[in-house]
């Protein structure tokens, strides 16, 4: 029997999955369902003077109307969110993004809910908006909240110091060494200013929630979310109810990218079924999944002082979160994205300020990559520079200045287990580096960039399984993991697989439901192989010891020279004495029954960094290391940049199935080429002017780069289950640097704002021959 | 909702179902007949995920009035798979392991179906271009593309 980890095995549900018939939330119809549509904001910050629903209320068809008001009669402080509860479920006294949800109107027949938003009337005394980060953050700027409203949810955002009067509800800071008197000390100082715009995660299953009333049950919410858990506790602690009254159960998501994290409609849903007393299906379109959460768009000022040999000996990093009117994840953001802003290098004075500013835009939260592609274009890119005008190779700069293991990063963790220099290696080969690249001529010019990324593994998070095994002898796996299409089904079922010897094919791992899987944080932060991994060994361990106890007086055998095999227990050099699980279920419950529980859980470590300089013994549970190169042709006459390779390396530990961990990372490169290339969320005082896929264009097939290559380091983590750690965001995150980086060497000029548009990237053609172009 | 009676063939099999004039053919399709393979996403026909065959043409079915089956013959991916043995093209997109989440994956198989129908050995670009119009958000492309080539080749050693 072969090993189980280490297989390239496919998705268990693939059959599933081309028969069209897998489960998703967005499929589930209930007897006497209604479908709630939203009528929201068609301005970005105003006082809410009427919201007048009287004649929606006896439009035909329709059941009920639910506005902000009615909500307070079954949750008296309706305000939600992860970090911050700052969030109403239906706006109250005032609006503050356009599309925020004002009220509800529920019908069994959607087009009838649909058509009876237009009878809604409400009233608008606008009130001064504010949508720059930049500007936000300035003193007298508009208040998007009068009141800040911290959550307590988790661990690592219990410190985030809120910050009163003023837009910026968060305010991180990095203090290390002292970067004045560096700077002062260096050869050459740099300093730039970046720019990411709003963008969308776009699954293409939109957000969805069913919830059920649950009469004398509980409250049964359905939902197409990565945190079940994080769902459950906080609709109980919304209804002052205990977390056993709620239940929250997902299928297969179409596709999440952070967009279906934490809560969404999840709190709406719940109470317009307990105010109906029907099941409520709320089902996003497209366009509307635009206004319901976006990434962060950034500002971020890059200071960095070198020696005239390419040390850098010192960074200064400014970053402005444009948040949007609530705080989602932000907060974990700002701090999370923040003390890795100065790279994976090895600098001893470094100083970060990170600020989550509320302004008038849909809120903002986590995208595949917790504001890490944000900071590493800024510092990726300013690396090329720096390099180019100390006539530096940019490869060569890169590993002057790396991280080693061993060494302290800019938060004061000790760099271990890493492959920072396996990945430059990598990277290098597999871009030919040495050998030249043949630049072009004419109006196609060619060139190669690399870019180089660090991610922290979030930390302190919980995860907990339970493991069966039934009369039969069948394993069945109770976790709480979310299989959003990353693969996570597969894998874990490979972990318990290992663990009892069995095939993973064998092993059944059930979706999320609170009433029968134990907590688990998240399917976030590729975090679900590391945390969830550790989880099912530990109740795989349970299993087998109790199987082994079981089986040492039936085989007259020493419970130390039993071992699991395909299904059975065996004596090791005891000719072929062995006994399957089925059997020895038998001899202890009676043929055909009973139940074998085993249960784990893991929980990182973690140093809450001081809150004035950001230090911290353990501030990641692993690191994520990756290298990205990119070879591109850009047209001189158009600014039309064509990548023709895009190659992507990573250190993924131990690949539990290379298969999988290879097209996760390809998948996480071209969602992040979408956002180097095209995308880019447009809005005009507040309003968003390209939602949809019709306006807002991401990557087809036809665009997709020539070649996507994919290069796995395996650098094992001593705490990672058989060595493995988190990579589900690895992918993505240097790859809009790498490519800036391949049209920096191919044009002489540089871009400073995502995306790489032909517009962009041809302004900067002209601006830097001196023939700029007309605005 | 006011229903009107409409008949077509659906998947081979004679069916009859009463359908809102505004309702679109995949949500008819949902609602009626239970098949989930057609799904709306974009609701634009721009992404491809709602993808149905009418009268050998694949068409949007988000953009597609119910009311307009009638008469016609309609293929979802639910019939490529009629008796239980999955097409070439669904052996093809598991063997190269062409999707993640699976949301975009019947859309992608009718179309690639239909471009092998057309062109039963396309071309790289050729591929890219056929498929330009059908979505995939998890990125899981270059395998896509692996899966019609390896379609194109089971669907000739066939004849
Ligand atoms: S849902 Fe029909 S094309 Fe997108
Ligand atoms: S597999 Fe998820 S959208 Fe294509």
């Amino acid at each position: 029997m072969p090993r189980q980890a280490g297989r390239s095995l496919r998705r268990l549900e693939s059959h599933a999955k081309v028969t069209g018939t897998v489960e998703y939330v967005h499929n589930l119809e209930l007897p006497g369902m209604l479908h709630g549509k939203i009528f929201r904001s068609t301005v970005p910050h105003a006082r809410l003077a009427r919201v007048d629903v009287a004649a929606a209320r006896t439009a035909p068809g329709v059941e009920q109307v639910i506005t902000g008001q009615d909500v307070l009669s079954i949750i008296p402080d309706p305000y939600y969110g992860p970090a911050f509860h700052d969030q109403p479920i239906l706006a109250l006294e005032k609006v503050r993004f356009a599309g925020e949800p004002v009220a509800i109107v529920l019908a069994a027949d959607p087009y009838a809910a649909q058509a009876a938003l237009d009878l809604i009337e409400v009233e608008y005394e606008e009130l001064p908006a504010v949508y720059n980060e930049v500007e936000a953050a300035l003193k007298g700027a508009p208040l998007v909240h009068d009141k800040l409203r911290p959550g307590s949810m988790f661990a690592d955002l219990i410190h985030v110091r809120p910050r009163s009067g003023s837009n910026v509800h968060v305010d991180y800071r990095v203090r290390r060494g002292d970067v004045e008197e560096a700077f002062r000390a260096s050869e050459r100082v740099f300093e730039d200013t970046f720019h990411t715009p709003a963008v969308a995660a776009a699954p293409l299953e939109p957000i969805v929630t069913v919830a059920e009333p649950g009469g004398s049950g509980p409250l049964t919410i359905h939902s197409a979310t990565q945190n079940p858990s994080f769902v459950r506790g906080e609709l109980a602690r919304l209804l002052g109810w205990p977390e056993n009254r709620v239940r929250v159960r997902t299928a297969f998501l179409g596709g999440g990218f952070g967009g279906k994290q934490y809560i969404k409609l999840e709190a709406l849903a719940a109470a317009s079924t307990l105010l109906a007393q029907r099941p409520v299906k709320i089902s996003l379109t497209m366009d509307e999944q635009f206004v319901t959460i976006t990434r962060h768009a950034s500002t971020i000022r890059m200071k960095t002082g070198v020696s005239a040999d390419g040390r850098i000996l010192a960074r200064e990093c400014e970053i402005w979160w444009n948040g949007g009117a609530y705080a989602d994840i932000g907060p974990r953001v700002t701090q999370k994205a923040g003390f890795t802003s100065a790279g994976p290098y090895d600098i001893e004075n470094v100083s970060i300020d990170s600020y989550a500013v509320y302004t008038n835009l849909p809120p903002a939260g986590a995208l595949r990559g917790f504001g890490v592609p944000q900071v590493n274009w800024a510092h990726e890119t300013q690396g090329d520079r720096i390099a180019r005008e100390l006539g530096m190779d940019p490869l060569e700069f890169r590993l002057k200045n790396l991280l080693r293991n061993g060494r302290p990063q800019a938060s004061g963790t000790i760099l271990q287990d890493s492959g920072t220099e396996e990945v430059t290696k990598e990277v290098a080969s597999a871009m030919r580096w040495a050998e030249p690249l043949d630049c072009g001529t004419g109006t196609t010019r060619r060139g190669r960039g690399v870019a180089l990324a660090i991610k922290a593994g979030v930390t302190p998070t919980t995860s907990v399984a339970i493991v069966t095994l039934a009369g039969d002898g069948s394993c069945t796996v109770y976790a709480g993991t979310v299989d959003v299409g990353q693969g996570s089904q597969t894998v874990l079922a490979q972990i318990a697989a290992e663990g009892l010897a069995l095939r993973a094919e064998e092993v059944r791992v059930i979706h999320p439901d609170t009433d029968a899987t134990p907590y688990d944080m998240g399917s976030v932060g590729s975090r679900s192989t590391f945390h969830m991994g550790l989880a099912i060994q530990g109740a795989t361990e349970q299993v087998s010891r109790q199987l082994i106890e079981m089986a040492a007086p039936v085989l007259g055998a020493d419970a130390a020279d039993l071992e699991l095999y395909d299904g059975s227990v065996v004596a090791r050099g005891r000719g072929d004495a062995e006994i399957s699980f089925r059997e020895l279920m038998a001899t202890r419950f009676g043929k055909n029954t009973g139940t074998l529980v085993g249960s784990g859980s893991f929980t990182a470590s973690y140093d809450t960094p001081d809150p004035d300089t950001g230090q911290s013994d353990d501030v990641a549970v692993f690191w994520m290391i990756g290298a990205v190169g990119a070879e591109v042709t850009v047209d001189t006459e158009t600014g039309k940049v064509m990548v023709q390779r895009l190659v992507n390396v990573a250190d993924v530990g131990k690949a539990i199935n290379p298969l999988l961990v290879s097209t996760q990372l390809s998948g996480g490169a071209l969602l992040q080429f979408g956002y180097a290339m095209s995308e880019e969320m447009r809005f005009e005082e507040g309003q968003l002017v390209n939602s949809g896929l019709a306006q807002y264009k991401i990557p087809t097939m036809l665009d997709m780069p020539k070649s996507v290559e994919v290069v796995l380091v395996e650098v094992p983590h001593r705490n990672g289950p058989l060595g493995a750690k988190g990579m589900g965001e690895t992918g993505t995150l240097a790859v809009s640097a790498a490519i800036g980086n391949a049209v920096f060497d191919a044009l002489g000029v540089q871009v400073k704002e995502l995306p790489l548009t032909p517009e962009r990237v041809l302004r900067a053609i002209r601006a830097g021959a001196g023939r700029p172009l007309e605005d | 909702m006011e229903q009107l009676r409409i008949r077509f063939l659906l998947n081979g099999e004679e069916v009859e179902a009463g359908v809102a004039p505004v309702e679109n053919l995949v949500q008819a399709l949902r609602r009626c007949f239970h098949l989930y393979g057609g799904r709306e996403s974009c609701g634009q026909g721009i992404c491809g995920t709602c993808t149905v065959i009418v009268n050998g043409r694949a068409v949007s079915g988000c953009l597609y009035l119910a009311v307009l089956a009638e008469g016609t013959e309609v293929v979802t991916v639910e019939g490529l798979s009629a008796g239980g043995r999955l097409h070439p093209v669904q052996e093809a997109f598991i063997s190269c392991s062409a999707f993640q989440c699976g949301f975009c994956t019947p859309g992608m198989i009718l179309m690639s179906t239909q471009l092998l129908e057309e062109n039963p050995d396309p071309t790289d670009q050729q591929i890219r271009h056929y498929l330009s119009g059908n979505l995939c958000r998890c990125g899981a492309y270059p395998e896509i593309l692996q899966a019609v080539k390896t379609a194109a080749q089971a669907l000739a050693s066939q004849k």
